[in-house]
């Protein structure tokens, strides 16, 4: 089978649902799910987000500092920690009146190499076409 | 005949989602397709056993039991479960337990992949 594209896309806002840590989590469980698969097979999700969904990549989240729980932030960098491409849509975030400086661009103090892309709703619809499976969040 | 894997997230009570869930997975293996269901998020209720069946809420273990009885494999997130005060002890019988790659991986194989969004 080989490798299997997946895009998770999530479209609601952080902590209201439970939704965007869900879709977090279980992209992030690609990493270890070879275990269940067979040799040579593999996932490779992305993680993009649309809609009030964008806000899930605002940084300087305070989660843990008012709900004692991990924050969204937390997740997103972990996904860019082990290579796992992050997408925003640039025309909700423009509907949000949010500038590439107030999302989580990168994860260097994790260690990490790959950035956040911003990418029009042209190119998101063009990968929802090119995946295996789509998982909407 | 073709191998379908449903995503569940909603909760039993609040939305008559997760019914949707069960009634698909039952035409779909109506039509000979092997169905496999991931519980995770809010639908991980349904690994609770020995709930009580009022008309008033959706009650589910026994469509449930009588699909995993056909051929139908249900994986609740372990997770997701325990986060919930639902434990090994508590999960119905013939139900599995594993973490969220279980989903992953299935979706490799599986011909089609229906993910039913919670709340």
């Amino acid at each position: 089978m080989g490798a299997v594209k997946l895009l998770f896309v999530v479209q609601r806002p952080p902590y209201k649902s439970e939704n965007p840590r869900l879709a977090l989590t279980h992209a992030i469980a690609s990493q270890t799910a070879e275990i269940y698969m067979d040799e040579g097979d593999s996932v490779v999700p992305t993680m993009v987000f649309v809609g009030d969904g964008v806000l899930n990549a605002v940084k300087n989240q305070q989660a843990m500092k008012l709900y004692g729980v991990t924050t969204t932030e937390n997740h997103i960098k972990s996904c860019l920690l082990i290579d796992l491409p992050v997408w925003v849509c640039k025309e909700d975030m423009e509907r949000l009146g949010l500038k590439e400086d107030q999302i989580i661009t990168d994860a260097e103090d994790m260690g990490a190499e790959l950035k956040t892309k911003f990418v029009s709703y042209a190119d998101i619809q063009k990968e929802m076409e090119s995946v295996k499976h789509l998982l909407f969040f | 005949m073709g191998e379908l894997t449903l995503g569940v997230f909603p909760s039993l009570v609040g939305s008559m989602s997760l019914d949707f869930a069960f009634k698909l997975a039952e035409a779909g293996m109506a039509k000979g397709h092997k169905v496999n269901m991931w519980l995770s998020g809010n639908a991980v209720m349904m690994a609770k056993k020995g709930q009580k069946a009022f008309k008033d809420y959706s009650h589910l273990e026994k469509r449930m039991k009588e699909l995993m009885g056909k051929g139908m494999e249900v994986t609740v997130c372990e997770a997701c479960a325990e986060a919930r005060g639902y434990h090994k002890e508590d999960t119905p019988e013939g139900m599995k337990r594993a973490s969220m790659d279980w989903y992953l991986a299935k979706t490799v194989k599986t011909d089609r992949l229906l993910h039913i969004g919670g709340e």
